[in-house]
Formats: structure tokens, C-alpha cells, sequence
């Protein structure tokens, strides 16, 4: 079986999926809640990239690339944040995080 | 396509402001916490002096190998958003000095969001159009946690930047879908290609659904309204000031450049999904903010209320809804900017207070302050002949020009159920008992702020024209 489009899209798609069931579906640890944010950008990148390689534009890889800085960005500034409620609250538990309500 | 020193001179305001943010900073980082009301200052005129650039001269076409354009529309939303973000650095300081928290970084980091701001609607590409609004978003996740010894404020920052970061990754992952069955990511390509009959693939469908659904977070849109309540509050209130009017702008300039850029073709599918959010938004923002008691809380279903009516506009897909929603965000910035230099005044004995029953008595003991705030909640209601009235009637015409007459309909309907929170707050300043007066505001930014917006909102009615007809121009850019 020759491995296809459809089969990259379809890994892609899982991963996605599971980052978006961890967010909802955790009510443990704010921690885990960037990893399965990552998840979803690791998804994207191997969309991205897989779509380049198969219809031999390279705008795809590129855009791979952009996804890459700005997530890495995205997870300093995440901890970053999250350090700082730390110093204020105690607990990173995604059930304490209920000052406000809603 | 224009190449080498011409791109530089289109991005010259964004230029212009990305080497003054980095100037500051460097000036900030030398001289340490004394520099701060200078860089404050400073960033505040930069941001003007950036929006003056945007018209003297006015040059129109697209740069960098068409990743950026700049016409009418995109030049007069830069406008609002410059002029959004530098009132709220101004309003900024003495909120900050009293909380302890008056840094440099937070004017810097406003100059960095609104040039997020200003490439985001001037994106031509999903890739400079991802790269901006990353840049937008990741400086206001920082701006809301900025009272860091605050459990409100980093608690905002925490559910903002979880919820923000869920919205680009949807975004992302519409756009890869989009990228890939369209074969490019430039909005010329994605068009050319939905024209050439893919608008009928699944893949486009659910790649557009999601890029709308990203969207419809930075707008704060129903269903994906839920961060608003929490991060409004929680923020300090001028960063929140600066959250109701410059990204929110920015972000309905790049839903309209989207979706009536590259996603013209597929009209039908997405005025669907446009009208349900706008008509859920009005109802949402009209009934929850019923029973609100914080002032910040129910600012942020308001403007919930008021992404609804602009998404109503955009649903008509005409010259006369992009028309309307440039007026209403002009005239929404005017009344925000105003109710929340009024909000910064709540004090009492050095403290800031922020529910609705603080503001009883307020007639009696600042006459003015009350009068202002009362005109502003009559605009915000849409009460004739305040300025609040024409930007919503603009909508309901265009609204209804594009037959979508139940829409226009049930918007009415939520603006009736709206007025009466806008008036509950009318009602407490003139009629209620005051415990304990507020403390009166000495002169300076926060009166000015308000006597300005006040009259503005006041004496709009004499003369709508020039406002029209920089709003005709502007929608005049998409429709070319």
C-alpha cells in the first residue's frame, strides 16, 4: 500500500481532534492545556507540509516554518502567564481557575 | 504588483511604527522605570503620527509579492484602530500608577498589538494575515495579565491566552485545508481558484468554517463569545477600554476583507453561518447583560451586542452593509472610548469601584460626569438623536436592502431589550440614593476623554455627512 494525501490528512486530523477533546475534556492541569495547544499546531504543520509536497509548491513549507516561530512564541508566552498566575493563586488546576465567573 | 522600494513605501506607516516600538523599547530597557511616562507619552503621538501617514500621501496597491494591500477600507480601519489604541495608552497611566504597575512595557507592548492590528487588515495573504493576528494576540494575552500581582488580571490573561490560542489553531487549521484545496494561500489565488468551480468541495467548505469560526473569536461573536465577560472584567479597565475598541476593529476589518476578499464566491454558504452568529450575538448581548452588576461585565456583553448588529451588515454582502459597519465602528469607537473614561472615574477615597450600584446619586454629586454617562448609554441604546441611532439604523437598512428582513427584525428587538440595562444605569445615577459619593475626578485625560466623546455623540446629528461619505469611500474599496 502506497501511503497517500488522504492518509497524511487523516493522521493530521486525529491529532487536531484529540488537541481540542484535551482541552475540553481536561479538568486537571492548565500545563496540559498547552501541550494539546501545540497538539493542534503540529496537526496544521503536517497539513501543511503534506499539501506542499503533493502538489509541489513549496508555499506550504513556508507557511510550516511561520507556524513554528509563532508557536514557540505562543508556549513562552503561555508559561509565561501562567508563572505569573502561579505567584497569585497557588494551583494551576483548570477547576480553580474560577475568580470571575463564567 | 509593485516591487522593490514601492512595497517600503506602502508599509511606510507600519514601518514607521514598528522601528519606533523597538526604538522605545531600547530607550526603556536603557533608562529603566524613570522612562516610562516619556515612552507612554511617546507611543501615544507615534500611534498618531502613524495614523496621519496612512493618508499623507495616500497610495493604494499591493506590496510585498502581494502578501499586503492597502486601499480606502483597510486605510480608514487602520485609522480607527490607531486612534482606539492611542486614547487608551493616554487613559492608561493613572490607572496603572495607582495599581503599582505603571511600566514602559505596556505602552510598548500596545504599539506591537496595534501593528499586529495594522497588518491584520491589511493581510492579502493567510499568511500574513495568521502572522499578524499572532502578533496581535500574543501581545494583548501579556497586556492582560499586565497587574501581575492581580489574581483578576493574570486569571484574564490565563483564560484569554487558552481561549485565543484554541481560536488561531482553529483558524490554522482552516487555512491548511483552505491552502490545500485551493493550492495557495494568496486571497487572489484562493478567489481564482473558488471561481474556477471549487467552491464545491467539501474540504473549502469545512477549511472556510473554520477560518469563520477563528474569526468569530477575535470579534467575540456567540457562540464563541465566552472569554469576553471573564477577560473584560478581570483586565484592568484601561487595558479593557483598549480591548473593546482596537482589536475589535481589527478583527471585523479582516472578517470583512476575508470574506468579502477571496470568500465572495462562496456567499451563500457563508451569510448563513454570519446571520445565526449576528442574530445570536444581539440576543446574547441584549440578555445576559440584564442582570449584570459589574460595569465591565455588562460593557462586555454591550459590545457583544454590538459585534451583532456589524456582523448584520456583513451579512448583507452589499457596498451599503460594508458602508454601514465603517460608520458603526467609527461612531462605536467614540461612545466605548467615552463610557470607559467615565468607568475610570468611578473611584471613591482613592479606590476604584466598578459595579452599577456605585454609580446612585451621581446626578447630585457630579452633575457632569452623569449627564456624559447618560448620554452615552442613550447613544448605546440607540436613542435619536444621539449619534448611537444612525450607526444602527445604517445597519438595519442595509439589512434590510439585502432582504434579510427577520434578522433586521429580531435586531430591533434586541436593541429594545438592550436599552433597558443602558437606562437600568440612567436610572441608578438619577434616581437612586447615594450611599457614599463618588470622589470627583480632578481635570485631565479621563474629563477630556469624555467631554470630547460627549460631544461628539451629541452634536453628530448636525452633520453625518462627512462620516458617510468616508465610509462610502472606503466600502468603495471592495467594490471596485
Amino acid at each position: 500500500m502506497t501511503i497517500g494525501l488522504a492518509h497524511y490528512l487523516t493522521v493530521a486530523s486525529v491529532l487536531f481532534t484529540l488537541g481540542i477533546l484535551g482541552i475540553f475534556l481536561n479538568r486537571k492541569n492548565v500545563i496540559v492545556i498547552l501541550m494539546c495547544v501545540e497538539l493542534m499546531l503540529l496537526a496544521v504543520n503536517i497539513n501543511l507540509v503534506a499539501f506542499s509536497v503533493f502538489q509541489g509548491n513549496v508555499v506550504g513549507q513556508v507557511f510550516a516554518m511561520l507556524v513554528l516561530t509563532v508557536a514557540a512564541a505562543e508556549a513562552a508566552i503561555g508559561l509565561a502567564i501562567l508563572v505569573v498566575y502561579f505567584r497569585n493563586r497557588g494551583t494551576i488546576e483548570v477547576e480553580d481557575i474560577n475568580a470571575m465567573k463564567g | 504588483m509593485v516591487v522593490g522600494l514601492e512595497s517600503w513605501t506602502l508599509a511606510r506607516p507600519e514601518l514607521f511604527l514598528a522601528a519606533s516600538a523597538m526604538l522605545l523599547l531600547i530607550y526603556g530597557v536603557v533608562r529603566g522605570e524613570v522612562a516610562t511616562p516619556f515612552v507612554s507619552v511617546a507611543t501615544s503621538v507615534v500611534l498618531l503620527v502613524t495614523a496621519v501617514l496612512l493618508f499623507a500621501p495616500y497610495r493604494e496597491g499591493t506590496a510585498f509579492a502581494s502578501l499586503f494591500i492597502v486601499d480606502r477600507l483597510t486605510a480608514t480601519m487602520k485609522a480607527l484602530v490607531l486612534i482606539g489604541a492611542s486614547i487608551a495608552v493616554l487613559m492608561s497611566r493613572a490607572y496603572f500608577e495607582q495599581a503599582k504597575a505603571w511600566r514602559f512595557e505596556y505602552p510598548v507592548l500596545v504599539a506591537l498589538a496595534t501593528l499586529g492590528m495594522m497588518l491584520m487588515i491589511s493581510a492579502n495573504d493567510l499568511m500574513s494575515l495568521y502572522v499578524g493576528l499572532e502578533l496581535q494576540s500574543l501581545a494583548l494575552y501579556v497586556i492582560a495579565a499586565f497587574q501581575r500581582d492581580s489574581l483578576r488580571s493574570t486569571e484574564a490573561g490565563v483564560k484569554y491566552f487558552v481561549l485565543g490560542s484554541v481560536a488561531s489553531g482553529m483558524l490554522l487549521f482552516g487555512a491548511s485545508l483552505i491552502y490545500g484545496f485551493c493550492g495557495g494561500t494568496a486571497f487572489v489565488q484562493i478567489s481564482r481558484a473558488l471561481l474556477d468551480g471549487k467552491a464545491a468541495e467539501f474540504g473549502v467548505v469545512v477549511g472556510l468554517v473554520f477560518v469563520v469560526a477563528g474569526l468569530a473569536f477575535k470579534v467575540s461573536a456567540v457562540p464563541f463569545h465566552m472569554w469576553t465577560p471573564d477577560v473584560y472584567e478581570g483586565a484592568p479597565t484601561p487595558v479593557t477600554a483598549l480591548f473593546a475598541v482596537a482589536p475589535k476593529i481589527a478583527a471585523v476589518s479582516l472578517m470583512v476583507s476575508v470574506l468579502m476578499g477571496p470568500f465572495k464566491p462562496l456567499f451563500p454558504q457563508w451569510q448563513q453561518i454570519i446571520v445565526v452568529a449576528a442574530v445570536l450575538s444581539m440576543a446574547l448581548g441584549a440578555f445576559a447583560a440584564l442582570r449584570q452588576q459589574n460595569i465591565k461585565r455588562l460593557m462586555a456583553y454591550s459590545s457583544i451586542g454590538n459585534v451583532g448588529y456589524v456582523l448584520l451588515g456583513l451579512a448583507s454582502g452589499s457596498e451599503k452593509g460594508i458602508q454601514s459597519i465603517v460608520f458603526y465602528l467609527a461612531i462605536y469607537l467614540v461612545m466605548t472610548l467615552g463610557v470607559f473614561a467615565t468607568i475610570l472615574m468611578m473611584k471613591r477615597r482613592g479606590v476604584m469601584v466598578e459595579s452599577v450600584a456605585d454609580l446612585a446619586g451621581l446626578a447630585k454629586s457630579q452633575p457632569m460626569m452623569a449627564f456624559a454617562m447618560l448620554l452615552f448609554m442613550f447613544s448605546l441604546a440607540g436613542i435619536p438623536p444621539l449619534a448611537g441611532f444612525w450607526g444602527k439604523l445604517y445597519i438595519f437598512i442595509a439589512a434590510v436592502e439585502a432582504k434579510l428582513f427577520i434578522p433586521a427584525v429580531l435586531g430591533v428587538l434586541a436593541s429594545v431589550v438592550a436599552s433597558y440595562y443602558y437606562l437600568r444605569i440612567v436610572k441608578v445615577m438619577y434616581f437612586d440614593e447615594a450611599t457614599d459619593a463618588l470622589d470627583s475626578t480632578p481635570f485631565g485625560v479621563y474629563r477630556t476623554v469624555a467631554f470630547a466623546s460627549a460631544i461628539l455623540v451629541t452634536l453628530f446629528s448636525l452633520a453625518p455627512q462627512p462620516l458617510s461619505l468616508i465610509a462610502a469611500a472606503a466600502a468603495k474599496g471592495l467594490f471596485p
